[in-house]
């Protein structure tokens, strides 16, 4: 399907360009990812640094923040999510059009960071929601922010326009609405989505 | 101008609301941070005193806090005399003779527990303070309602809301009294001593201590009925 790189390039030589429709595609796709205007707490400090001019998400083809999370095709989730804040969250990432992509970013929302053991704070988002990228950090620096981005970005170019592992716009029977946990007597119902996380195991 | 002292505070409130019930608890630390524990009665009257009184003018409740005591077991040394028959010396077998002893006995007894209330108040007029006031509810589990302090001081009514939240505080006469940091469906009492927290220790990678117990007893479970909580 793809071409010969080294094709590609002697054919660059003599003036004539070759392109696949996915190529193309996906340089579109990755080229133009808005993210949704939303921070959770001290991580999103960081990402508004990240779109400012001395870090310049912009660079990259994602300074439009968008408000909405209708015009959005990215969710980064910066911050501590609180079990009264997961439902609304899943339900925020519902309500974006594919194709769209999470970044989880900083300790708190990979896996509940120095809040994990509190009766209060959700043990990482990836429970309820796909999680694209994941960043460490505590907050992670804007750079980090960065290669996170531009890891999201190689991840989309790879992404084939059909059979396996291709986006899920354009897989009919991928799911498209993730179960909202409900707010119980005790804690959330139920604790994870297990369609989206498994336990992972620990190799000891 | 100085603060009164406590004592004096004591006897202010004491002359203004008759019948109020006022106790000195005396901090012993360095601190020395005096408190006085208010009976929840004639708390409202007492509070409206402190801030309108020209003195004293306590017009700013800058903190709310919340205590969680548990049931407590108390051993007790007690003297006891009593009747004890003993043979006689030198008397003939099973004659016996009734001799009055003392021994020492140890009793145990339970203080209930209660939730206690702390409040810190400053002057911004006098720029003096801190008064440390308190209240006890009777007990942990159906007596736990206290007077609100929200008429008195605005300041109140979020952190009321968060101690009626966290430890189940009802206060009585605060406008709108709904939980603050828990959704409204939450039944626990996080703050509080005995609370058992949500099981989800499905996946600790750097477990220790009582969390590598957590971890290992969720784990065991998961082995025993085949299926994943």
């Amino acid at each position: 399907m793809a071409v010969d790189e080294n094709l590609k390039i002697e054919l660059g030589k003599q003036g004539v360009f070759v392109t696949t429709i996915q190529e193309l595609y996906n340089w579109g796709r990755r080229s133009s990812v808005w993210p949704m205007q939303f921070g959770l707490a001290c991580c999103a400090i960081e990402m508004i640094a990240t779109t400012m001019a001395r870090y310049d998400l912009a660079r990259f083809g994602a300074e439009v923040f968008r408000p909405s999370p209708r015009q959005a095709d990215m969710m980064i989730i910066s911050g501590t999510v609180t079990k009264k804040m997961a439902p609304q969250v899943v339900r925020l990432y519902n309500q974006m059009a594919e194709p769209r992509y999470v970044i989880a970013m900083g300790a708190c929302a990979i896996s509940g960071g120095p809040f994990k053991q509190g009766y209060n704070v959700l043990k990482g988002i990836d429970r309820y929601i796909p999680v694209d990228v994941h960043i460490p950090g505590c907050p992670p620096r804007p750079e980090a922010l960065l290669q996170a981005f531009i890891t999201l970005q190689k991840k989309i170019d790879a992404q084939p326009l059909t059979g396996e592992g291709r986006p899920r716009h354009l897989d009919p029977d991928a799911p498209g609405e993730f179960p909202v946990p409900k707010q119980g007597e005790h804690d959330l119902e139920p604790a994870a989505n297990k369609g989206v996380w498994t336990v992972p195991t620990i190799i000891q | 101008m100085e603060l009164k002292t406590v004592e004096e505070i004591k006897a202010a409130i004491e002359e203004a609301v008759p019948g109020a019930s006022v106790k000195l608890m005396p901090n012993a630390s360095p601190s020395g941070q005096h408190s006085l524990l208010l009976g929840p009665e004639h708390a409202v009257q007492v509070a409206e005193f402190l801030r309108d009184d020209e003195e004293l003018a306590l017009d700013f409740l800058s903190n709310v806090t919340g205590v969680d005591w548990l049931d407590k077991e108390i051993a007790e040394k007690v003297k006891v005399t009593r009747q004890v028959s003993k043979p006689v010396e030198g008397g003939e077998p099973g004659q016996v003779q009734i001799v009055e002893e003392t021994v020492e006995e140890t009793r145990k007894l339970m203080q209930p527990g209660y939730l206690e209330m702390v409040y810190h108040l400053f002057s911004m007029a006098k720029k003096h303070g801190p008064v440390v006031l308190r209240m006890r509810t009777e007990n942990r589990t159906d007596k736990v309602e206290l007077p609100s302090f929200t008429p008195v001081w605005r300041s109140a009514e979020f952190q009321e809301r968060e101690v009626f939240d966290l430890f189940g505080v009802v206060f009585k006469g605060h406008p709108d009294l709904r939980r603050i940091l828990m959704w409204d469906e939450f039944k626990d009492h996080p703050m509080r001593r005995d609370y058992v927290e949500p099981d989800d220790f499905e996946y600790e990678p750097t477990a220790h201590d009582e969390v590598l117990k957590r971890t290992q007893e969720h784990r065991s479970r998961e082995q025993g009925t085949g299926t994943r909580n």
